[in-house]
């Protein structure tokens, strides 16, 4: 495994996938304590939507099958996002209510990404480039390139700015979003780009963990952080190392078995430490708990 | 009389529910006043509507700044008022610290990229020192007892230094020492010049505490000095219910009759 390290692909892959578990687990903090788990869920997978989708428009415009991140996460964008104004708009407009909303159209994105995938794996005349598509499901880290890498930099960069700029604000809205709205902040603004934040902590990583586990990217490394301490900034601090550790290691394992999806593997990396934190921290642990029953 | 909030014509819905209709009322200045009513009356909704926080249908609230002019917009309405919410809105399980917490009141005075500093920490300590909750400023939030929460959740409002504080139903929850020493604080805000109004559910200390009723039951009941506005016959006409106590005698009396203690009332 030493060996691998050694080999500059693997050295691309697993920075990058360090780089993203950090990114994620960060912004998934917001998340975790905003109660959005089940929204991440629904982004991540229909984002699947948007990435077979823009494959194709790219085959379309281009006439070349282009897996570039460049054009598949803006795709994975515009899908989490139609998904997320489109429950919106159907829990404001009927009697749906929020949980079956996101429901519903998880199972319409995600159904119709699957279709589409399908579809395009099927043509008579196959777009070059095709079969890696299906690695979005569970994410293949090893299919990372050098300007993949650009794109992760640039998502990290921006919602680290995001997040540094407006720390105060981005608190009072996590912590008491109506008490942010009575001190005169927008809410339908900030909304918005706690919205933008959490689409990026999740598109940031399809690619290496895949749609259908993204959402454990993003809200293990918070529940494990959470145990540990009392402050946000070092939880978020906190869940950017467990994150990327684990995104890291992940990458580094699956690249040695040549053909394992990266995704199950960093899932499961990340519920060992969810599990370790959850027995074991002082104070919150369930283990420390007992025994200060007992004294 | 001086008003600082004046609402004229106020109606608010949620949906089909027609939380506030036609409501003009004020909040005089320099005074503690108390919005009265019973549950589902929108009272919390009357303090919301202030905030801007819910849409209204119709009509206009006025708030008087500090400079004794009406605001001219929402963030200047919003920084001349420190808004106390209940204390159920929020997850006390959140990892900050008290202080952290009381500094959420400094925010509008910071910039981009700006962090609360020296001088937010030092003014942060002195209003936890007004609440007697100094010695808690490194504490986790989820360690502390109700009536903390409330006395920390006024030490937020006191930073904002604002002129007009507006608290919903700040009492609930609290011990019989804390709502006291609540009180107090109120009051001495009061006498300091600032502007007070408050959510309130317990009938029978309102003589004792307050200068000003506002009765509401959607529609606005009465609204004036205690001694007029808040008069038998104006409470039944609010809880639609015969014979209430309306002084301290009786702690219990009206409990069961019409007010209540329940969070969760809009």
């Amino acid at each position: 495994m030493f060996e691998l390290l050694q080999d500059y692909t693997v050295q691309v892959v697993v920075f990058g996938s360090a780089v993203t578990g950090g990114t994620s687990g960060a912004l998934g903090c917001f998340a975790y304590l905003r109660r959005q788990s089940l929204i991440g869920d629904v982004i991540s997978h229909s984002s699947l939507l948007g990435i077979v989708g823009f494959f194709w428009l790219g085959f379309l415009i281009a006439g070349d099958g282009i897996k570039s991140l460049w054009l598949l996460i803006p795709g994975a964008i515009v899908a989490g996002l139609a998904a997320m104004l489109l429950t919106q708009w159907i829990t404001s407009s009927t009697k749906i209510k929020p949980d079956a909303g996101l429901g519903v159209m998880l199972a319409i994105f995600f159904g119709s990404g699957l279709t589409m995938l399908r579809i395009i794996q099927r043509l008579s005349t196959p777009i070059p480039g095709h079969a890696g598509l299906e690695d979005y499901l569970f994410g293949m880290a090893a299919a990372m390139t050098r300007s993949d890498l650009w794109m992760i930099g640039l998502l990290t960069v921006v919602s680290f700015l995001c997040v540094l700029g407006s720390w105060t604000r981005l608190k009072i809205l996590t912590f008491d979003a109506e008490y942010a709205a009575g001190l005169g902040l927008s809410t339908r603004l900030w909304e918005f780009l706690m919205l933008g934040l959490l689409v990026i902590g999740i598109v940031i990583g399809l690619q290496i963990v895949g749609v259908v586990l993204m959402v454990a990217m993003l809200i293990a490394p918070a529940s494990a952080a959470r145990q540990w301490t009392n402050s946000l900034g070092s939880m978020m601090a906190l869940a950017a190392v467990i994150g990327s550790a684990c995104a890291g290691a992940g990458a580094l394992i699956s690249s040695a078995k040549s053909g394992m999806p990266t995704g199950p593997v960093i899932v499961i990396l990340l519920t060992l430490v969810v599990v370790i934190s959850v027995l074991l921290s002082p104070g919150r642990g369930v283990l420390m708990r007992r025994r200060s029953l007992v004294h | 009389m001086e008003s600082a909030i004046k609402t004229h014509q106020l109606t608010v819905s949620y949906g089909v529910n027609t939380a506030l209709w036609n409501v003009s009322a004020y909040i005089p200045a320099h005074q503690v006043s108390a919005i009265i009513g019973p549950n589902g009356a929108g009272k919390s909704t009357l303090l919301k509507a202030i905030l801007g926080m819910v849409p209204t249908v119709s009509g206009d609230i006025e708030v008087i700044a500090a400079d004794g002019k009406p605001a001219a917009n929402r963030a200047a309405a919003a920084s001349s008022i420190g808004y106390v919410p209940q204390r159920s809105t929020v997850d006390w399980d959140f990892p900050i610290t008290v202080l952290d917490l009381v500094l959420m009141g400094t925010y509008q005075r910071l910039r981009w990229f700006q962090r609360p500093g020296k001088i937010q920490r030092e003014e942060a300590l002195h209003a936890l020192e007004e609440v007697q909750m100094q010695d808690f400023a490194r504490r986790q939030i989820g360690q502390l007892s109700g009536g903390q929460q409330q006395r920390v959740f006024l030490a937020r409002a006191f930073v904002q230094n604002a002129s007009i504080y507006l608290l919903d139903e700040p009492f609930a929850g609290v011990d019989a020492k804390t709502e006291a020493m609540i009180v107090e604080i109120l009051h001495r805000l009061r006498d300091a010049g600032k502007t007070v109004s408050l959510v309130h559910h317990d009938l029978t200390t309102v003589r004792r505490y307050f200068d000003h009723v506002i009765l509401l039951n959607k529609q606005l009941v009465s609204c004036g000095p205690t001694e007029s506005a808040y008069t038998p016959e104006y409470v039944q006409k609010a809880y639609g219910v015969e014979g209430m106590q309306l002084d301290g005698s009786d702690r219990n009396g009206s409990d069961g009759n019409g007010s209540d203690r329940d969070p969760g009332n809009v």
